[in-house]
């Protein structure tokens, strides 16, 4: 039985739990709610936590254990002999799971039956192009122990799936039993309820904290790979980016970090000010009304697609700078440049830091402001001296949320900046950052295991600490803020 | 009502009023707050506003330094004076009749700064000193009013929001002395402390008459019995009655005052 389909059953079994829980509570109560321990409705969802929790739970892991299992077991049938010079263990392993889906799909389609499968022993050139027939390839002819491993695989696992279905259905069955003869006008389902509730909040928090640690886990783990190859000084101290097809490539990240913090820091020299003083003028000058339409018209920044930005970039605000700007100076005669995606990129983040700090001026308490104006200062007297000082830490942290925005901003870069990697001050030259490297090395065409490719791993990993550093500061300046005024 | 008015102008001659308020209207946008108040403030005095919550006490003396403009629905009528000018004239800068007409709110509210810095700011925004010099003498000045310099004298340069509440409130009240007000709006300056603190404040609002007029909101009337020379007493936005503390709370006139004091109303 698939999934799903157990999934369903079991799901079905919760739901008939919860309505015959719910009537059982009312039954044991003598139709009297008042003596029941907790309402009708936390009966059937205690019944139906039982039915489903336990089941789903056993299923997930049994999922998990069984290919371990199965894995352990056929690797045992396979000989030495059945190795072919050059490959390895598993690699003939991975022919095994191929060769097992593959007759799966065969016998599904009608293509071989069962009977076939017993007579194929002995040619087993046939079913490398019965495979091949219903779209699985394999590489070479098929060794007699290897399909036999393959068959073996397939048995265990129909197997070992079928047990899975009778044990996970009829464990939601005996939850939803145990649960339900448990009912009594005592009973606390509210409790178990309440630990459901908990259970699942700590799981969805897990699913995050888990998806992170395996990012960076890979992330190290390939990065590890490219130290291997290439080494780590000369990643960290080159002050050359030019990657070989044919090896020997120089690939040091600083004119690549160069690239991304000069970006960075022009795109935040645009928006911290427009942000910062567009966030005073709605927190503290806009009526009501202006403040509605202001407020999720800036707003419709953050949602436009960085690539319309991107494409901003490259059609107006480019040509624009290179005009009336750059070649009147004599700074070059380049559209792509830093300016380009930096001033794009700080038009992109200005709701970033508006919105925020909008928030956090308008908790700046009313009573700091009546003390201010109290003692006879003006309006902007009192924004400058009592409430950006009071919201400062909090806009900081805005500042810094931003910055992290702008360090990890791919597209605007390369259509605003360009790609070729270079350390300069001109801020009217092309640039390139991190984020732009790591697209167009993993894109290439060069072998997956070489030190060009496996260096995006790298540069994934030295963004990842930058940007982890930034917002572990922008949060906890942040809530040194919020403690400020409990 | 206008029998009661009349008594109590003769009570008050106009040479001694700092400030005097006539026929003074307040709205909310359509709620009337404060109807037609009529009341003389003399100087070096305590005088007490008392009345049940939410009676317009707090709205009528926001009145009184114009901190009513900085509510966008707030509305006033009538003629207000300070030393027998108009407060409410066109060419009075609110700005500058605050730093004139000092307050102290209900919650003590020091800035996030040190705590010199906190007392300094008034000094500074109006340019009241020529020098550091003069600047710290202001400050400790001022904290000595507040009778709280002892107790930070050693610690100018701490943040003010580490004080405790009794201290943060008399570090608010010498932030307003600083500026050198005629007149000083207190409203429930003890209503967030503990009755130590509360007996410190409430000695301090002793000395301080001796220079300033002050008046205090207060929903405690032992309080106003014990600070004030002069009490006021709202009820439902109008003032009933106004007059002697000692003889609204021994022998009130009209049946309302009565009641409150008694504590039928409340
Ligand atoms: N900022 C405000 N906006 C609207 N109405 C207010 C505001 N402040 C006070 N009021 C109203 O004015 C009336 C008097 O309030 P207030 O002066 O605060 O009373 P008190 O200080 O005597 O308790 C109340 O009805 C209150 O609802
Ligand atoms: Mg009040």
């Amino acid at each position: 039985m698939a999934v799903g389909l157990i999934t369903l059953i079991v799901l079905l079994i919760g739901a008939a739990g919860f309505v015959a829980g719910r009537s059982r509570a009312l039954t044991t109560a003598g139709g009297d709610i008042r003596k029941l321990h907790s309402l009708p409705g936390y009966s059937g969802q205690a019944v139906l936590v039982f039915a489903v929790a336990p089941a789903l739970i056993l299923m997930a892991f049994w999922l998990v254990f069984q290919p371990l299992y199965v894995e352990t077991r056929v690797a045992g049938m396979i000989d030495a002999a059945d190795i072919a010079e050059g490959s390895s263990q598993n690699l003939v392993m991975s022919d095994v799971r191929r060769i097992a889906t593959g007759l799966d799909a065969a016998i599904g389609q009608g293509v071989l039956s069962a009977d076939d499968l017993a007579r194929i022993h002995a040619a087993p050139d046939d079913i490398r192009s019965r495979l091949g027939e219903v779209g699985i390839a394999v590489g070479s002819d098929i060794r007699p122990g290897v399909l036999r491993a393959a068959e073996e695989y397939r048995r265990v696992t129909g197997m070992l799936r079928g047990a899975m279905s009778v044990a996970v259905i009829g464990l939601s069955l005996a939850g939803a039993a145990f649960a339900y003869t448990r009912l009594s006008p005592e009973f606390r389902a509210r409790n178990v309820s309440e630990t459901a509730v908990r259970m699942l909040l700590l799981l969805a928090s897990c699913v995050a904290i888990l998806t992170t640690a395996g990012i960076v886990l890979s992330l190290l783990f390939e990065s590890a790979h490219f130290f291997r190859l290439y080494p780590w000084q000369d990643f960290l101290f080159n002050a050359t980016w030019n990657p070989q097809f044919r090896g020997g490539s120089d690939l040091g990240i600083l004119p690549l970090l160069w690239g991304t913090l000069y970006v960075s820091f022009v795109a935040l020299l645009f928006a911290v000010p427009i942000g910062l003083m567009a966030a005073i003028y709605m927190a503290e000058y806009a009526t009501r009304r202006v403040r509605s339409v202001v407020k999720p018209l800036i707003e419709i920044l953050a949602g436009i697609p960085t690539i319309v930005y991107g494409l901003f970039a490259l059609i107006t605000v480019g040509p624009l700078l290179r005009d009336y700007f750059a070649e009147p100076m004599g700074l070059g005669n380049s559209s792509s440049s830093v300016m380009t995606a930096g001033l794009v990129m700080g038009i992109m983040l200005i709701p970033f830091v508006s919105s925020l700090s909008d928030d956090i001026i308008n908790a700046v308490p009313q009573s700091l402001r009546d003390g201010s104006y109290g003692l006879g200062a003006t309006k902007s007297e009192t924004i400058r001296q009592v409430i950006v000082p009071a919201a400062l830490p909090g806009v900081i942290g805005a500042i810094l949320l931003a910055a992290s925005r702008a360090i990890g901003e791919t597209m605007i870069v390369v259509m605003g900046a360009g790609a070729s990697a270079k350390l300069s001050v001109n801020p009217f030259e092309a640039m390139t950052t991190i984020t732009v490297k790591i697209v167009s090395q993993l894109t290439g065409d060069t072998e997956f295991a070489s030190p060009e490719t496996l260096v995006a791993f790298a540069l994934g990993l030295s963004l990842f600490v930058v940007t982890l550093g930034l917002n572990i500061l922008a949060l906890w300046i942040v809530r040194r803020y919020r403690e400020q005024y409990e | 009502m206008n029998e009661m008015r009349l008594t109590e102008r003769e009570d008050v001659t106009m040479a001694e009023s700092k400030i005097s308020a006539r026929g003074v209207q307040v709205y909310y946008g359509d709620n009337h707050a404060i109807k037609d108040v009529d009341v003389d403030i003399q100087d070096k005095t305590v005088t007490a506003f008392i009345g049940p919550s939410g009676c317009g006490k707090s709205t009528f003396l926001r009145c009184l330094n114009r901190m009513n403009d900085t509510i966008d629905i707030c509305r006033v009528e009538g003629d207000i004076r300070l030393d027998n000018e108009d407060i409410y004239d066109k060419r009075v800068d609110p700005v500058q009749l605050r730093a004139k007409v000092g307050m102290v709110f209900q919650k003590p509210n020091p800035f996030p700064k040190s705590i010199y810095d906190n007392v300094a700011y008034g000094p500074r925004i109006h340019g009241l000193a020529r020098s550091k010099a003069e600047l710290d003498e202001i400050v400790e000045k001022s904290l000595r009013r507040g009778a709280i310099w002892d107790e930070v004298k050693d610690r100018l340069h701490a943040p003010g929001t580490g004080l405790s509440g009794g201290q943060q409130q008399r570090l608010c009240i010498a932030r307003a002395v600083a500026t050198e007000p005629e007149v000083l709006l207190m409203d429930e300056p003890c209503s967030a402390l503990d009755p130590i603190a509360t007996s410190q404040v409430e000695e301090l609002i002793s000395e301080l008459k001796e220079n300033f007029s002050v008046v205090i909101v207060t929903h405690s009337m032992q309080q106003a019995a014990r600070v004030s020379q002069k009490t006021a007493f709202f009820h439902l936005g109008v003032l009933v009655e106004y007059g002697e503390t000692a003889q609204i709370f021994t022998n009130p006139r009209d049946p309302r005052t009565e009641s409150y004091i008694t504590g039928r109303i409340g």
